[in-house]
């Protein structure tokens, strides 16, 4: 596409961007300010995601996007026909096949290796933010690794409904030093981080942060010995595709409570379902 | 006698042209309650502040059981703070976390140091609602709930969990009714003496002073005018600063 970049972004933004990316990964866990820019979507719908994206896309990159762990939202058309457009790279809908993926609030179910990176859409990057309204502070609390506040969160929650009630965006200790929000992924996805092949890389646009975890990197969910983090799905099989160890959606499908559970993730079901057919 | 937990040597503090510190000289020994009683803007406030560590003097040095306060880094200084050290607010809401339940609260200081048994922790929490006279079923109340009094209490019970060495405290019985405060005085009394604490005690309550403290600092114009053994200093004022302090408490 004339008159614009490669991938939208200038170049000397694209290196001030990957200068926060090397930064962030050099510190696991650690939130990297960084000169968020004004991009052609509003804020909540990726401008952080979608600024990593395009600092580290290559010609030569396949890209895939996801929103919820689906292809075909409006989020993850949108952001895909924006790099086919401003790069003219492959874009995909296979999570085998792609090289970068930028998610919204799901890990893919597939395993992911070491020759593919993970983009998270943050909305907000700062854990203790809900707990201590200052930003000051919890900077100091970062530099100190006192947490000792985000156990007290952990402790009302049982406190309250008898176990930790948190199911997404459940905060987790990286490489044992860093407390991080995983961004809003369910808490079902928090144990795939932890040392995944992929580099995982965060970004929050309006907050102006950059965060990674490095592949192979220790992630652990924070939890109470006599409470144990429990990844917690549907109890339930898929409709489409019959998986039970899936992360599911609750779909209503009339006006009379008729209600069905399929996966969130639609190209690892799509591909069990291609894969039940072939065998019949 | 044995060494003193906390020493401040010189200390001088100015706000611009006024003197808040003076040259203040202070010890404090394991297990004994000192109080600085002095009127508003005398400088007592300020001198607990820098006392542990919150504010910077100009000059002078502040040593904790041989270790430099003033000089540590501030992890160590947040660590003295979480563990061996306690501070009790004047008003509770600057001390408790209001929309966290009272067993939060408390857990929060035995959290903060790396307990990880929810059982536990709950357990203690139980314990410590019951010594400092608050029903334990109250416990996953927020203190929003409580009444003032009650407030007070569990901040002392919040910050006493952690059992610490040296306990300051400003104007606990501050803004509270005269029977509540009492109560307050009593329990504090109590507990002190069951836990060997030192505590360190602002104050403008003359009485309060004399029924908790063992040792007294007069101040005035930030200058500590005279010390000694509260009975001696209550009984036997010798500046005139004391003395008309002394005379001006009101006898019911």
């Amino acid at each position: 596409m004339s008159g614009y970049n490669f991938a939208y972004l200038d170049e000397s933004t694209k290196r001030m961007i990957r200068r926060a990316i090397l930064k962030a990964v050099a510190i696991p866990g650690h939130q990297v300010p960084f000169g968020s820019r004004e991009m052609p979507l509003p804020y909540g719908w990726g401008t952080g995601g979608i600024q990593v994206t395009a600092a580290i896309l290559g010609p030569a990159d396949v890209l895939k996007v996801i929103d919820q762990g689906s292809d075909d939202t409006t989020n993850a058309v949108s952001i895909r026909a924006f790099f086919r457009r401003t790069a003219g790279i492959a874009t995909t809908e296979s999570t085998a096949e792609a090289s970068i993926i930028q998610t919204r609030h799901r890990i893919p179910e597939r395993a992911l290796r070491e020759d593919q990176i993970l983009v998270y859409q943050v909305p907000i990057p700062e854990p203790l933010g809900r707990l201590e309204p200052r930003i000051a502070e919890t900077r100091r609390m970062h530099a100190m690794a006192d947490y000792g506040l985000m156990h007290v969160k952990l402790y009302e929650d049982i406190a309250r409904h008898g176990h930790i009630a948190t199911s997404y965006s459940y905060p987790v200790m990286v490489n044992g030093r860093y407390l991080m929000s995983p961004s809003p992924i369910p808490a079902f996805d928090n144990p795939k981080m932890d040392r995944m092949p992929a580099l995982q890389l965060f970004g929050a646009g309006r907050e102006k942060r950059i965060y990674a975890v490095p592949p192979y990197t220790s992630v652990k969910s924070l939890d109470f010995d006599d409470h144990p983090f429990r990844p917690i799905r549907a109890p339930h099989a898929c409709e489409l595709c019959g998986s039970r160890d899936t992360y599911l959606d609750e779909v209503l499908t009339d006006d009379v409570g008729g209600r069905i559970f399929v996966c969130s993730d639609t190209d690892f079901c799509a591909e069990r379902q291609a894969m039940k057919e072939a065998a019949e | 006698m044995n060494a003193p937990l906390l020493t401040a040597r010189d200390l001088t503090l100015r706000f611009g042209r006024i003197a808040a510190l003076d040259g203040v000289d202070l010890e404090i020994h394991p297990g004994e309650v000192v109080a600085i009683v002095g009127e508003s803007g005398s400088g007592k406030t300020t001198l607990l502040r820098v006392l542990s560590g919150l504010m910077r003097p100009d000059g002078g040095e502040v040593s904790y059981l041989g270790q430099d306060v003033l000089g540590m880094s501030e992890a160590a200084r947040r660590r003295l703070m979480r563990t061996e050290w306690g501070f009790v607010h004047q008003n509770p809401r600057d001390g408790l976390r209001m929309a966290v339940s009272a067993g939060g609260n408390i857990g929060e200081r035995l959290m903060a140091t790396g307990a990880r048994h929810y059982g536990n922790i709950r357990e203690q929490a139980s314990h410590w609602l019951t010594r400092v006279e608050i029903d334990p079923a109250r416990m996953d109340e927020v203190p929003a709930k409580f009444s003032g009094g009650m407030q007070q209490r569990l901040q002392i019970a919040r910050t006493l969990v952690t059992l610490p060495k040296l306990v300051f405290m400003d104007e606990p019985t501050g803004g509270l009714d005269v029977s509540v405060q009492a109560r307050l005085l009593d329990l504090i009394r109590a507990l002190v003496a069951d836990l060997g604490l030192a505590v360190l005690i602002v104050t403008h309550d003359i009485a309060a002073a004399r029924l908790l403290a063992h040792r007294m600092l007069v101040m005035r114009h930030g200058v500590v005018v005279e010390s000694g053994l509260t009975d001696r200093v209550l009984d036997d004022p010798q500046h005139p600063y004391t003395q008309l302090l002394v005379s001006s408490v009101l006898a019911a």
